[in-house]
């Protein structure tokens, strides 16, 4: 192994050394800490990206899934560090979506509170080593590191509102994480293993009797992963949580209920995928049903939001909704096509959360929750910016903000809604082809019946979206109350611009997303090319016969 | 002993669930952690349990099936630490939150 093979525990060890790094020096330097803090946000964005090209044309081995020995035990006792091209397109879409939020939290919300940064770092080391492990009980403690992260980004910035929607969210999440220990006790008290590709190859041979145990297993740890993703009736922690949430938390926080759904595609496909016998296809009926469930909850949510942070939360629920009844579906054009959206969703309802605090910005929290009568808070609109005032600004205010800002609302909107010209039609449209193309293969009875339900509430949704994003803009845009230009930095408008960029870069590099997105969902869909990989890959032989030597 | 040891399993984690759905950010936390112990148990109890047997290899050849797996033993070491951390970060979160809305309702105010 080269030293392009220790590339994958980068995107870990990382954020981890910088977290602590971090944490060593003192609040006052600001400068220091911010620079640190993007220097290994870009390093780890730049090794994400050498590892999606090492996942999509193969090292020199020519293995496209290339598994990574911890500790230099041979598999399947060693704790597996696994890149595929799933893994690698996470990897890169959390980079970026890093980089956007903190950028933007560099104009004022990193000062909101103590170790912003640290907590940022060890967010990011959750979340890779949450993409990049082939371990179970690996992933349930990378989930804490995110989640114990997550915990002080929701607080980060204090207030009553947040520590509120914190608690609730805290003590949820410990709910979740206590199913998740469950459901891996059960599941490897049938198969004797934590390695997912070896605990793969075991399902398929388990005894009748111990099945029932086995389905129980997947079923708790499925609910502990639903319980993240924000699958109706699961999901109302949701909502509170990431409206309360400072803006640039919020924006990477659109990711985190994307690991649920990625454990998920990871799981269903892997250990109850087409090889696994008789257990194949298990839950997939039940993905479905919650996702189009979500999807329905999600769009109620977004038509009778009133405040933006809301609709874009519930604008999260639909999206991971969309995504769990597409991944229910088990068909390989559909999760490549729920891929694809998955990363234009995320980027969109990133640039979302951090556009809505630029245009809240000068508007009354109050007025938020009932702007239908927001002339009644006319009057308190002034004490406000007075308060803004006192806050000081970096770099220079753009011009013309509103009209940039305007822009940038219309775009995220015609994103969300899934209109062309942007990815979020593309990614609508694959959707959409994918499930009404699908043959009567699957284990689902009333093909047909559930590929409508789907398409209609696709579009249904998009129309919703469309409806709110609209009616807010306009309210927002072109009838102020009073007019109010909020002031922006350019550091806070960038990230912004960034992520709508990414958008549009796929919706004109289309072709080769969608071919990427393609392959990964192929090599998910027949997962014994994984188990293959991950099962024969040697440990690294040692020149010395003691310990490893690099 | 399993009847003993499911019994407890069950009483732990039933007090438990019905402590976190009391309005009291105190009762959810005690509810919180008895479920911690009961699911520390339950891991616990994967790797079979038996009586009067080794703790550790003995001399000579070896047997597999007379001893318990270690496996969960040590997964259940690593759970406990992350419980008992996560629970001491919903403490202060607790008591930030008895601080700023005054009240120790979840909701941060009573529902009458």
């Amino acid at each position: 192994m080269g030293s392009a093979g220790h590339l994958v525990i980068l995107p870990i060890i990382l954020p981890l050394v910088a977290g602590a790094v971090l944490l060593l020096i003192d609040e006052r330097r600001r400068a220091l800490k911010a620079s640190l803090s993007i220097i290994a946000t870009v390093l780890v964005a730049l090794t994400a990206f050498a590892l999606l090209n090492i996942a999509d044309l193969g090292s020199g081995g020519g293995a496209i899934t290339s598994a990574y020995l911890l500790g230099n035990w041979p598999p399947p006792f060693s704790i597996v560090l696994v890149l595929d091209r799933l893994s690698a397109l996470m990897l890169v879409l959390t980079a970026l979506l890093a980089l956007a939020s903190l950028v933007f939290s560099l104009a004022r919300w990193d000062r909101a509170g103590p170790h912003f940064h640290t907590l940022f770092q060890l967010l990011l080391m959750g979340l890779n080593g949450a993409f990049l492990t082939g371990d179970l009980f690996n992933l349930f403690v990378f989930f804490e590191v995110l989640l114990a992260a997550s915990y002080g980004l929701m607080l980060h910035g204090s207030g009553a509102v947040r520590v509120k929607a914190g608690l609730h969210y805290i003590a949820i999440n410990l709910v979740a994480s206590f199913l998740f220990l469950i459901g891996i006790a059960l599941v490897f008290n049938v198969t004797g293993t934590l390695n997912l590709a070896d605990m793969a190859v075991k399902i398929p041979a388990v005894e009748p009797e111990d099945r029932a145990l086995l389905h129980a297993g997947g079923a708790i740890l499925g609910i502990a992963f639903l319980i993240k993703a924000g699958m109706w009736p699961l999901s109302f922690w949701l909502p509170n949580a990431y409206a309360a949430a400072a803006a640039p938390v919020a924006a990477i926080f659109a990711i985190l209920s994307k690991v649920g759904v990625y454990v998920l595609l990871r799981l269903s496909l892997l250990l109850f995928g087409t090889e696994a016998g008789v257990s194949a296809g298990f839950g997939t009926n039940w993905l479905v049903t919650g996702g189009i469930a979500t999807i329905i909850f999600g769009t109620v949510g977004v038509l009778a939001s009133q405040a933006m942070g809301r609709l874009a939360s519930y604008s999260v629920l639909v999206s991971t909704g969309t995504l769990l009844a597409v991944i229910g579906l088990a068909d390989i054009e559909a999760t490549s096509g729920a891929l694809f959206y998955m990363v234009s969703s995320t980027l969109a309802l990133s640039a979302f959360f951090l556009l809505v605090e630029l245009v809240e910005r000068s508007q009354d929290p109050v007025a938020d929750v009932l702007a239908v009568t927001m002339e009644a808070y006319g009057q308190r609109f002034e004490d406000d910016d007075e308060k803004d005032d006192d806050v000081k600004e970096v770099g220079v205010a753009i011009p013309a903000t509103l009209a940039v800002l305007g822009i940038s609302f219309a775009a995220c909107g015609l994103l969300i809604a899934g209109l062309p010209p942007l990815s979020g039609f593309i990614a609508k449209f694959i959707l959409l082809s994918a499930v009404l193309g699908r043959g009567d293969m699957g284990g689902v009875t009333d093909v047909s019946t559930t590929s409508w339900i789907i398409i209609t509430l696709l579009i249904i949704s998009g129309l919703a979206a469309m409806i709110s994003i609209v009616r807010a803009g306009i309210r927002t845009f072109w009838a102020p109350i009073e007019g109010v230009v909020p002031r922006v930095t350019v550091t806070e408008i960038l990230p912004v611009g960034f992520l709508l960029a990414l958008c549009l870069g796929m919706t004109i590099f289309g072709e080769r997303v969608m071919r990427y997105t393609e392959a990964a969902s192929i090599s998910l869909h027949r997962p014994s090319g994984y188990i293959r990989d991950v099962l024969s890959t040697p440990p690294v032989p040692s020149s010395t016969g003691g310990g490893y030597v690099p | 002993m399993d009847l003993i040891l499911a019994i407890g399993i069950g009483a732990l984690v039933g007090s438990g669930v019905w402590l976190i759905l009391r309005p009291r950010t105190y009762q959810v936390i005690i509810g919180l952690s008895l479920i911690a112990y009961g699911v520390n148990l339950f891991i616990f109890s994967i790797g079979r349990l038996r009586m009067n047997a080794a703790p550790v290899l003995a001399e000579g050849p070896i047997n597999p099936a007379d001893y318990a797996d270690p496996t969960p033993q040590a997964l259940v070491l690593t759970a406990i630490v992350i419980g008992f951390a996560t629970t001491a970060l919903f403490l202060v979160v607790l008591l930030v939150a008895r601080g700023l809305t005054g009240s120790d309702h979840v909701d941060g105010r009573e529902s009458n």
